[in-house]
């Protein structure tokens, strides 16, 4: 974006959706120094996010409210959240049917109830690991884990040389088709840094998605995470994920 | 003596390359890499704020309390309560922000409960479904159900 634009879009922003306070703080983000805003200290939260299988009924407003608010492009897919149906036949674990179209953006195509099969949504997206894969291949430091528990990409960085798409073993990369440098799910950074959820949260209408801050004692991601069974995606590459599913099937991989 | 330093001269011509090369890369360093590079770790701090600078589309449930008393306060009661209002009525920060700007259309009151109420495979036992040939073959669903209440009777 050039920067004309920029400051354009910047201070039209600012006026638009925020209150005096809220535009003070940006200031020092624009700034570059976001710890000193006084809305939002970068020391203060560790950002997790929880998915609660059990709870999802597969309506896919996580994906549309994801596309809208990121202006991803709706074609070709790509997506930074999506939603996988799995069924699984009996007691064959290792051979479930999973099917996802569009990523979920239209929701499923609906299929007649099966009395042998056990069937489940998944939602997926950036699991904002600790120790990304995707961070380590970086070859110029476009991408990282913020101070703050985000995995970020860096646009003016970003060579667009596709390691970090192949690095991720989830993947929740791929290259904006615009910008041909690599997009990827920001936990809505945009929003959680001025108080708001995020998209997909905010359009959960079951409450099977959360945006949780492991550094804040009240927030119910404790409670969750002690009295549940949780599971984290692929926990044997050792990603550090933050991303903490409850009721997680063993057919989900 | 003279012959010894005249047989080491060529490592001080290379020691002087070296140091020539060093400040040069030093300075193209410096020109190239942003002052902000590395004050978190191996990133441009910048960019921090610029994945913050974005707007807002989805204004969030807690906007429409602000001017929708008799919405919100109906749905808080029902069903939907956990509902967010955008996710039935679609991304409206711009509305939230400049309500003059235009009215919001309103869901069409059959479309927008299928996505979810339709029996399908996944669903999970707890979530109300219903097929829809057989509950309500066509006209709004909104003719029995409230959409922001939506328990009948
Ligand atoms: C600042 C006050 C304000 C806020 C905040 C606000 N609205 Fe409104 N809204 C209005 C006004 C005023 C109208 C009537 C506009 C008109 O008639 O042109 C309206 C109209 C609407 C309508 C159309 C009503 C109809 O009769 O068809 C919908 C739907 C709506 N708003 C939804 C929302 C939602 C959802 C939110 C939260 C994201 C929201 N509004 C936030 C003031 C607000
Ligand atoms: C489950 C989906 C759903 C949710 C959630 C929802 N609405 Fe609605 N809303 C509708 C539908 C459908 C209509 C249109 C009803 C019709 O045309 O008969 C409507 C109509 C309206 C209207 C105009 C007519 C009226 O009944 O007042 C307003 C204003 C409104 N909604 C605001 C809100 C606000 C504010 C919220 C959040 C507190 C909200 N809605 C949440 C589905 C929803
Ligand atoms: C985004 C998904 C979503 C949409 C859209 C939606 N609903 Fe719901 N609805 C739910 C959820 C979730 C519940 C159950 C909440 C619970 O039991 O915790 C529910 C509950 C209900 C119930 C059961 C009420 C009760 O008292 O048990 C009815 C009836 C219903 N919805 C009708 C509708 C109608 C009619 C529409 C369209 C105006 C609609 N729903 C749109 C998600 C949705
Ligand atoms: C003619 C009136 C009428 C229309 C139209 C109607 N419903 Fe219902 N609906 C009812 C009544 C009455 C009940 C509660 C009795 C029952 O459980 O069958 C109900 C129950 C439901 C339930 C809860 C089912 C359960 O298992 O408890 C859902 C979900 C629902 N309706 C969704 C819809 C949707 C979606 C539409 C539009 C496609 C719709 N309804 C249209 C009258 C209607």
């Amino acid at each position: 974006m050039d920067s004309a634009r920029r400051n354009f879009v910047a201070a039209s922003g600012k006026l638009l959706l925020l209150t005096p306070v809220a535009a003070a703080a940006l200031d020092w983000v624009l700034a570059g120094e976001p710890e000193k805003a006084p809305g939002y200290a970068l020391d203060d939260h560790w950002w997790a996010f929880t998915i609660d299988i059990a709870r999802c009924i597969g309506c896919g407003s996580c994906v549309r409210a994801c596309k809208t608010e990121n202006h991803v492009p709706l074609e070709p897919y790509y997506f930074r959240t999506w939603v996988e149906r799995y069924r699984v036949k009996g007691a064959d674990e290792e051979h479930p049917q999973v099917d996802s179209p569009d990523g979920a953006y239209n929701g499923f195509p609906v299929l007649p109830a099966a009395p042998d099969e056990k069937s489940f949504f998944v939602p997926k997206l950036c699991n904002h690991c600790a120790h990304s894969p995707c961070v380590q291949v970086c070859p110029v430091g476009a991408t990282f884990e913020s101070p703050d528990g985000v995995v970020l990409v860096d646009k003016s960085y970003c060579l667009g040389c596709r390691y970090c798409v192949q690095a991720c073993p989830y993947g929740c990369r791929y290259i904006h088709p615009e910008t041909m440098t690599a997009d990827k799910c920001t936990l809505c950074y945009h929003r959680i840094t001025r108080g708001l959820t995020t998209a997909c949260a905010e359009n959960c209408p079951s409450g099977a998605r959360r945006l949780a801050d492991l550094k804040d004692p009240k927030d119910p991601i404790h409670a969750f995470l002690r009295e549940n069974a949780i599971q984290v995606l692929k926990p044997q590459m050792a990603t550090g994920s933050k991303c903490y599913y409850k009721d997680l099937d063993g057919a989900v991989r | 003596m003279k012959e010894g330093l005249g047989h080491a001269s060529h490592l001080f011509r290379m020691a002087g390359l070296f140091v020539v090369g060093l400040v040069l890369f030093l300075v193209v360093r410096s020109l190239l890499v942003p002052a902000d590079f590395g004050k978190y770790g191996h990133f441009r701090a910048g960019a921090l704020a610029d994945n913050r600078e974005k707007p807002v589309v989805y204004a969030g449930r807690q906007a429409c309390t602000d001017c929708h008393d008799e919405a919100v306060t109906r749905k808080a009661a029902g069903a939907h309560a956990g509902i967010g209002c955008e996710t039935c009525h679609g991304a409206l920060a711009a509305h939230a922000d400049d309500p003059a700007a235009g009215k919001p259309q309103r869901p069409d009151p059959r479309v927008t409960c299928l996505v979810c109420h339709e029996r399908n495979a996944g669903k999970p036992s707890w979530f109300k479904v219903i097929v829809v040939e057989e509950h309500a073959p066509s006209g709004p669903c909104a003719d029995c159900h409230a959409p922001h209440s939506p328990a009948v009777g």
